[in-house]
């Protein structure tokens, strides 16, 4: 329940944007949720969808809720205990979930909601300060393999996508990732501080994060997570520098379980509307996230490859007890 | 002169009458939700930002602004009318505010928040055109350890500062620092204190805390001593505004407070809290009329009142010069510039100057609009004093019921709430003061990861205290806060056994 006001102020909101559809628009009436508070990456994602989906017309109104907490375990508990078979609503989620459910020991799993599609990546960059010696990935993997505790790294919360990238990294040029030096910060400002601040040896983050910093020349970026290098950007790969590191931190939507194979077509219609919309496209210059759009089986098959791949790396690190 | 040009030029944005509208909706906004707890700015545009989509950037980030400022203002109305702070930022205020308020006062009180925001604002803002590309720098190179050392000086002055003695004081800090202590632990990820319930996961809220120590536990209190002997709450006593006295005490408070609010509110983990708590101290200490602290003292609302809203121009530094959000609105408005392709960082000063000067300009406008709207409705606010006793408490509950379900909505929330409110009616009938419990849930958590950080940085060395100036330079300060007194007294009876 929100409080009363907001809910007025929702409706408020909602009236506005349904105002400017034309009556011929679909009788849709989706419900989203965002498993995190105003302002992270799930709430813009759902509020993105909300905004396009009226915009395109898909849909006749849009509710976007956050339920916070606890790396989204809060808000899933929630879906799948409320929703269930509510064909109208539907939760964003991604990767920092799948670590948080395990890390957390959440009784309820990715595995019990349906999926839906994978909407966006971004991919992940590894920085040092400018008048850092080290210049290339491979000097970063030297540094690791000589002495481990002494290269730190921030990053963002424990058990979240730049701490397994951190572990990937260790593990991928041979050194233990048990023995990461890895700093959480609350958010990326604050571990933008420490790394301008020469705190740490490197940073981890989202490419976009750090992209007016990279372009001013106050950090320098030692390689990028993508498979191949992303055109207009002029930051070398892991892969071409030898290190096989490929990961992006990938933003989905999923729906209630228990829904009829009708609902569910719905619902997947809907978003691949939504995906091919030009609002949406637009959405993603804005934001600067990529288009990952993936959808049914494919879709399932690589949330459990992720969940697999994520849930070894917390047990590596000891962040999991098997 | 480069910035006066610059600032000249962001006027002219600011000053076109859609843009002064836009402000003007911002400012209403933002007080409104800064009343009622729970609700804060955050979510305010969180909701506003689909909407605004259509606006043109310079007016819709005009308006978050406005939205910003705005709630800092509202916080304090309630804090001082109902003792429910609407925002964390707010408790200090609610302290001496509420006092006031009881005797008669709630008009000057009301009047010097009012006026110490808006010329707190006004400096910070200043501050935030002239001083931000050399603020940043020095809050860049804050590290961990110097956080942590930062965190000791407030845990000192805190503890000594509020109740009868430090014990007490010392007791309460306490349990707010095992509160802070429930939840995911930041640096490992494992859950502590949180007895298999997902709800507590996240720790406790600071709100939900500090309503039900504050509001509830007044009821409560109340509600016990009806059949004592009944207290008196006259709404209007003496002057409703400021009396030439009231202005006297007020003036340094304003700019201490400013003082400590804006280079604290530029850090990237700083925020709102220490600042306001680090001038309730300091004034405390440096008052003529030390007695009357803890019954209403205006030095108490002054300062805090102008550092919290320094506090948030202060936020504004890094978020313009760096891209760096270090708050929940910050955050939206770092979405809200996204939202127009822009990115706030080193080259949105060279790239969008008039964006940038026109958000600066519309920051002053702002404020006189606040201080405008605020006056005026001091009269009206404290009409609320003269409502009935039962009446009034009964409100209070429900106000804060509903604005602890408006921050959760859980079943969870609610019962901690309920057991806050026993909590804080058993501390004052036992005399333990409120408020070192909140500063503990507040900063405890932050003290632990910075200091963990910074261990973990050097490795385990513990040495990293003392080596950056910084740290070193707080940490001393602390010691002295913490001997000084004993240290004092033991010198008053050496004197006093040589008479």
């Amino acid at each position: 329940m929100m409080p009363f006001h907001a809910r007025l102020f929702g409706a408020v909101v909602a009236l506005t944007l349904a105002a400017t559809a034309p009556a011929l628009s679909q009788q849709l009436e989706l419900k989203i949720m965002a498993p995190a508070a105003p302002g992270g990456g799930w709430d813009q994602t759902a509020r993105a969808m909300q905004q396009a989906l009226v915009a395109a017309k898909i849909a006749r109104s849009v509710q976007v809720t956050n339920v916070a907490g606890a790396g989204g375990s809060i808000g899933i508990a929630q879906f799948v205990n409320g929703a269930k078979g509510d064909g109208n609503q539907m939760m964003v989620n991604g990767f920092v979930m799948v670590g948080a459910l395990a890390m957390n020991k959440s009784p309820v799993t990715l595995e019990q909601v349906t999926p839906i599609a994978r909407l966006t990546e971004e991919i992940q960059v590894i920085v040092v300060p400018a008048n850092s010696p080290l210049k290339t990935a491979q000097d970063l993997a030297t540094a690791v393999k000589a002495d481990i505790a002494k290269v730190t790294f921030a990053g963002g919360s424990a058990g979240g996508v730049d701490h397994v990238m951190a572990a990937l990294f260790a593990g991928t040029i041979g050194a233990d990732a048990k023995k990461i030096n890895y700093i959480p910060f609350s958010g990326g400002g604050e571990s933008l501080a420490a790394i301008l601040g020469g705190k740490v040896t490197a940073g981890i983050s989202g490419l976009s994060e750090y992209e007016g910093q990279i372009k001013s020349g106050k950090l320098r970026a030692l390689g990028v997570t993508s498979e191949k290098r992303i055109a207009g950007i002029d930051i070398p790969t892991f892969k071409e520098q030898g290190i096989d590191l490929v990961l992006a931190n990938w933003r989905s939507v999923v729906a209630p379980p228990g829904i009829t194979p009708e609902q569910r077509k719905t619902l997947s219609e809907t978003v691949e509307k939504m995906v091919k919309s030009d609002a949406w496209k637009d959405i993603l210059k804005q934001k600067g996230w990529d288009d990952a759009y993936l959808s049914g089986d494919a879709f399932a098959d690589f949330l459990k490859k992720e969940t697999t791949r994520v849930t070894d790396v917390l047990k590596s690190v000891g962040l999991v007890k098997s | 002169m480069e910035t006066f040009a610059a600032l000249a030029h962001g006027m002219a944005v600011a000053v076109q009458p859609m843009n002064l509208l836009y402000a003007l909706i911002g400012v209403f906004l933002g007080t409104a939700v800064g009343v009622l707890p729970g609700i804060g700015p955050a979510l305010t545009v969180a909701l506003l930002l689909p909407v605004t989509y259509k606006l043109d950037p310079g007016g819709s980030l005009i308006m978050f602004a406005g939205i910003y400022y705005g709630g800092m203002y509202g916080g304090s109305t309630t804090a001082i009318l109902i003792n429910t702070p609407g925002e964390s930022a707010s408790m200090a205020t609610a302290l001496e505010g509420n006092k006031m308020a009881k005797a008669g006062r709630g008009g000057p009180a009301l009047a010097t928040s009012a006026i110490g925001s808006f010329v707190a604002g006004t400096i910070a803002t200043i501050g935030l055109a002239f001083l931000a590309p050399w603020l940043v720098d020095f809050a860049v190179r804050f590290g961990p350890e110097d956080y942590f050392a930062l965190m000791c000086v407030a845990f000192v002055t805190v503890s000594a500062t509020f109740g009868d003695s430090p014990i007490r004081g010392l007791t309460s800090l306490f349990i707010g620092l095992t509160l802070g202590l429930i939840g995911i632990d930041k640096l490992t990820g494992q859950a502590r204190l949180a007895f298999g319930m997902p709800e507590l996961l996240d720790g406790v809220e600071v709100t939900t805390l500090a309503v039900g120590l504050f509001a509830v536990g007044e009821a409560l209190y109340v509600a016990s001593r009806r059949h004592h002997a009944e207290e008196k709450i006259e709404p209007v006593r003496g002057s409703l505004w400021m009396t030439k006295q009231d202005w006297m005490r007020s003036w340094k408070p304003w700019l201490r407070g400013t003082m400590f609010g804006f280079p604290i509110g530029a850090l990237p983990a700083g925020g709102a809290e220490i600042p306001t708590f680090l001038s309730y101290s300091t004034e405390k200490r440096l008052s003529k009329h030390p007695e009357e602290f803890g019954k209403g003292a205006i030095e108490g609302v002054a300062g805090p009142e102008a550092a919290n809203n320094a506090s948030a121009a202060g936020t504004l530094v890094p978020l313009l010069t760096l891209g760096l959000p270090t708050s929940a609105t910050a955050a939206m408005m770092l979405a809200g510039f996204q939202q127009y392709g822009l990115n706030p960082g080193p080259l949105l000063f060279a790239e969008r100057p008039d964006l940038v000067w026109g958000l600066i300009a519309s920051l002053f406008i702002a404020n006189v609009m606040l201080l405008i709207l605020n006056l005026p409705l001091v009269g009206l606010w404290v009409r609320l004093l003269a409502i009935p006793q039962p009446w009034l408490y009964a409100g209070i509950l429900v106000f804060a019921t509903m604005g602890t379900i408006a921050a959760k909505p859980s079943v969870v929330e609610l019962s901690m709430l309920a057991a806050f409110g026993v909590l804080g009616f058993l501390m004052r009938r036992f005399d333990f003061p409120i408020a070192p419990v909140v500063v503990g849930l507040i900063l405890g958590p932050i003290a632990e990861s910075q200091l963990r950080r910074a261990l973990a940085i050097s490795l385990g060395d513990p040495i990293v205290l003392l080596q950056s100036p910084m740290s070193a330079t707080l940490l001393g300060i602390a010691l002295i806060a913490l001997v000084a007194p004993f240290v004092l007294k033991g010198l008053g009876r050496f004197r006093a056994s040589e008479d």
